[in-house]
């Protein structure tokens, strides 16, 4: 079972990410990354909403049917949300400032329906806490990527505000990169999100590639490229 | 009951019904549980928030009370009901501040104003607004010093007609690229003032808040 985990892990993190891998979730990712801090935010908050659907639904799953599964996943699911809102509205105000918005937006997250249907559903109620583990790593992995990458591009700042989210102990992750900089307001739009996107997903695919070719013999790859024009 | 009997009992539409509603009724109830958990932290934060945004537009040397005490209900013109938050001093109303919203470039700008009974303005701040960042941000305090240079202002400095910004031939700076941001903040205190000044006797009338003690 050992090495389950460790695909689990895996999977979560990078071969089967959220973001990079399926290209869920697009909808929060893109709308929040304009800073490194606001996507850590939004990875942690999504974070508790996978572990959370991923413990109520494996643990029920033995009476949930699949006639009704998926209106009975969305309703745990809108209901786990809700109580982050809540909660961080009561309790963690000055996060909640900056991330409020977006909390009701990991309803729209796809992927945590998804990982339900896929995964949780399917599976005992340990491997379902670790895949909702991993996963919500793995996206709040891509997330600040995006973020970082955004913001160092964009404002030319790292982690501006991180004391807002983390308390003031954070205060050393704060940096201003490059001074002076004018900006690059694209990067920071919207649109700059799709293209930041598009860069890091190409990224992932090189070092995917690069990762076969050191771990497969030399001669494999001509192998492969016949079978391609074949 | 055998499992092929378990399965039909499930398969019944009497079953998914149940399912369905048992789970309802679970989620409205923890919903509840945790609305009535964190109504009143909530409640409180709220007004933790106002209190720090009133405090910015009016000098704690104004007033003696609580500024969120028994705040006027009022209406503008349009009839839309407003509430306005005074500053009491002596049994003077020194100073008064409401909420107002201006139609910015990307959706409504939520704009706090101070104004002393004079009719001069004490403060403005924006409370949220959700324009172009880098651009129409300036008008966040936090973010540059323009919003500051309404303070001191009224009606007769400038004058009506020179209440909006210099593109639209007034006194106030624009941003570049971000016009229709600066524009809506301008015209709304602008409409603020002239709001005063068509009511300020009904707004600046002596509550009775605290009636002091005559000695």
């Amino acid at each position: 079972m050992d090495q389950n985990y460790g695909q689990i892990t895996k999977d979560g993190l990078w071969n089967n990410n959220i973001v990079f891998a399926q290209a869920l979730g697009l909808c929060p990712l893109l709308a929040v990354t304009g800073t490194a801090t606001n996507g850590l935010g939004m990875g942690l908050a999504s974070t508790a909403v996978f572990v959370a659907s991923a413990l109520a639904i494996s643990a029920l799953r033995g009476i949930i049917t699949p006639q009704v599964r998926l209106p009975v996943f969305v309703l745990i699911i809108a209901v786990l949300v809700t109580l982050v809102d809540m909660t961080m509205n009561a309790w963690m105000h000055d996060l909640h400032k900056v991330l409020g918005l977006f909390i009701p937006l990991i309803v729209t997250n796809c992927a945590i329906l998804g990982r339900a249907e896929a995964f949780a559903s399917r599976n005992k109620v340990l491997p379902s806490l670790v895949d909702g583990i991993m996963m919500g790593l793995g996206f709040t992995f891509a997330l600040v990527a995006l973020g970082a990458t955004r913001e160092i591009l964009g404002s030319g700042t790292l982690f501006a505000d991180a004391k807002l989210l983390l308390g003031n102990w954070a205060g050393f992750l704060e940096l201003h990169l490059i001074p002076d900089y004018k900006g690059f307001l694209l990067i920071i739009l919207p649109p700059g999100g799709f293209i930041v996107l598009a860069f890091l997903l190409a990224g992932k695919r090189l070092i995917d590639q690069a990762l076969t070719r050191r771990g497969k013999p030399l001669t494999v790859v001509p192998a492969a490229n016949q079978r391609k024009v074949i | 009951m055998s499992p092929s009997r378990t399965t039909a009992f499930r398969d019944r539409i009497s079953y998914q019904a149940l399912l369905l509603g048992g789970f309802s009724f679970i989620a409205t109830a923890l919903l509840v549980i945790g609305n009535i958990a964190t109504h009143d932290a909530i409640q409180e934060r709220r007004m933790e928030n106002l209190r720090a945004s009133l405090s910015q537009v009016i000098p704690d040397s104004l007033h003696d009370n609580d500024l969120l005490d028994s705040p006027l209900q009022y209406h503008d013109a349009t009839g839309r009901p407003m509430t306005i938050y005074r500053a009491v001093q002596e049994l003077q109303i020194r100073a008064l501040a409401w909420e107002t919203i201006g139609k910015g470039y990307a959706g409504d700008i939520r704009i706090l104003i101070g104004l002393a009974a004079d009719g001069s303005v004490l403060g403005v701040r924006v409370l949220n607004h959700t324009e172009t960042p880098g651009l129409g941000d300036k008008i966040e305090a936090t973010r540059s010093d323009w919003i500051l240079g309404f303070t001191g202002r009224s009606l007769r400095d400038p004058p009506l007609n020179k209440w909006g910004v210099r593109k639209d031939g007034g006194d106030f700076d624009g941003f570049s690229g971000a016009t229709i941001t600066a524009r809506a903040v301008v015209e709304s205190v602008r409409d603020g003032l002239v709001f005063f000044r068509e009511n300020c006797t009904a707004l600046l009338e002596v509550p009775v808040i605290h009636t002091p003690v005559m000695e």
